[in-house]
Order: structure tokens, then sequence, then C-alpha cells
């Protein structure tokens, strides 16, 4: 039988390569956005792994909640990111300071 | 053991994806990588008995989310490799940023008990006797129905926001005015010409 731990460490090792992938891509939003997926990914790992183990389904409705945040997330940050680069012409973020009001 | 082997190459090939998706040059390869990332993700749902959950997964975000990152990728004319410019430099860093955050959450669930879990405190048991997509539906449609609809609202609040955000209206588009046509009848229309044989019509 496989442990939780198991389990456990797999959804770790996504989760900061989430992170890493937000570092490492600073200027490209749309890699950004898929390491976002990839963090939440794991998230939902994490929580069907306590769901499974504890026997308690709260989890796996938790993870549906998770994953339709997640759903509309991309769906808006694809769309800002349309019209940034609509009105630039480029997807650039480490200059993208016309918001500061 | 089959199990085992399945948990292993589910991980192992999540894992995988999930860095060539964070390294691969083209974003369009990431987006195949992470699309990978996540059926394998589904395996491993399946594995641990949440059947319902990977469905979603395929369906939603492959289905969805993938397509979308991919139609928008593929729809924006943008040049790749100047994005790619600070990478080396950023490197580095993200990596000692990655490798203290591993160290700590992995001493954090090395040292970490479940202990004695107390099963009557358990918020909806697993029902044994029902399969898992049948139970997740007696509890959403029951005990979590305002989750539920709160989610449907989110789903909605996103649709209403991506379709005004990305809406223009431009000029020079024969777009249709229903008033005008309900308006329009056909003696206003069309005419009766007493055509005389041998020349042309006039209009």
């Amino acid at each position: 039988m496989i442990g939780l731990q198991h389990y456990l460490v797999v959804s770790t090792i996504l989760f900061v390569m989430g992170v890493l992938g937000i570092f490492i891509n600073r200027k490209n939003i749309i890699v950004i956005l898929m390491a976002v997926e990839l963090i939440l990914l794991s998230v939902n790992l994490n929580l069907v792994a306590f769901s499974a183990y504890l026997g308690d389904l709260v989890g796996q409705v938790f993870s549906m909640f998770v994953l339709t945040v997640a759903a509309g997330e991309a769906a808006i940050g694809l769309a800002i990111l349309v019209i940034y680069f609509r009105s630039r012409g480029t997807i650039a973020v480490d200059d993208a300071n016309r918001m500061k009001g | 053991m089959i199990q085992l082997f399945a948990f292993y190459l589910f991980a192992s090939i999540m894992i995988a994806s999930g860095a060539l998706t964070i390294f691969a040059r083209n974003p369009v390869h990431s987006v195949l990588w992470l699309i990978l990332a996540f059926f394998n993700a589904a395996g491993l749902m399946v594995l641990l008995g949440a059947e319902f959950i990977a469905m979603l997964l395929v369906i939603v975000y492959v289905g969805a989310v993938a397509v979308l990152f991919l139609f928008v990728v593929m729809m924006l004319n943008i040049d790749y490799a100047e994005l790619r410019a600070g990478f080396v430099s950023y490197l580095p860093f993200g990596l000692l940023i990655a490798v203290i955050l591993a160290a700590e959450i992995l001493l954090g669930v090395g040292i970490w008990q479940a202990g004695p879990v107390e099963l009557a405190q358990r918020a909806a048991p697993v029902p044994q006797d029902l399969p898992n997509i049948e139970a997740i539906g007696t509890l959403l449609y029951t005990r979590y129905i305002f989750l539920f609809e709160v989610a449907g609202l989110v789903l909605l609040v996103a649709m209403i926001g991506a379709i005004v955000l990305t809406h223009r209206s431009r000029d020079g588009v024969r777009g249709q005015n229903i008033d005008r046509q309900n308006r329009r009848r056909p003696q206003d229309a069309t005419v009766n010409v007493n055509q005389p044989v041998g020349k042309g019509v006039e209009l």
C-alpha cells in the first residue's frame, strides 16, 4: 500500500516546481499562469490524498471548489493578457506598471 | 505491487512534465507538457480512489483550461526569445528559493504524524456501499449545496468578466439591426416594374 507521505512528497515537489516556474519565467506571463496551475494541481493532489487516507469526502468536495476557482482564474488571467497584448503589443510583464493608477 | 508501480510511474512522469512545463523554450511545448502533467495527476487521483476528481481533471483542465492556454499562446504573435532574456540570471536565485522551500516543506512532512484519528469526528465519512461519484453527488447536492451554487456563481462571474474584458466594439462592421429588420415591410423593400422588352432595367 502506498503511504500518505508518498503523495505529500510528490505534491510538495510539484508545488515547489510551480514556485520555481514563477521565479525563472518572470517576463513570460503565460508560463507564470501555467506555473500557478501546477501549484493548484499540487494542492488538489494534497487535498484528495488526505481525503482518501482519512476516509472523509469533504476533501474531494473542497478540491472541486479549488478546481472551479482555478478554471475561473485561468480564464480571467488570459483575458487580461489578451487585452494587455492588444494595447501594448507585447506581454513582457516586468514593466507592467501602467495600472499603477 | 502493481499499485506501487503505477504510483511511481504516474508520479515520476508528472514531476518530469511539470519541470519541462517551466523549462521549455516554446510556450506551446509548455502547454503540451502541462497537459501530460494533468493526465498523470488524474492517474494518481484514480489510484487514490477519487474517480470523480480524476474525470474532472481530464475534462476541465485538459479539455478547457489547457486548450484555452493553447489558444491564447497561438493567437498572440509574440517574440518568445525576447521574453526568455533574463532566464539564466533568474535561475540561481529561483533554484535557491525552490530548494529552501522544498527542504522546509519536506522537513515538515517528515516530522508530521497523523496521530490517532478520531473516526467519529469526520465531517463526511466515505460510505462503503456507494461508488465514489454517487457518494460525492449525494454530499454535494444536500449538505454542500450552497458551496456548489457559489462555485457556479464564481464561474458565471469569471465568464462575464472575461467577455467584458475582451469585448471591443469596432467601426465599419455591418452588425445586425433587429429593430430595423422588423420594421421593414414588403411594400417598402420591393417594387413592381413593367419592363419593356429590349431595354435595360432601371433600378
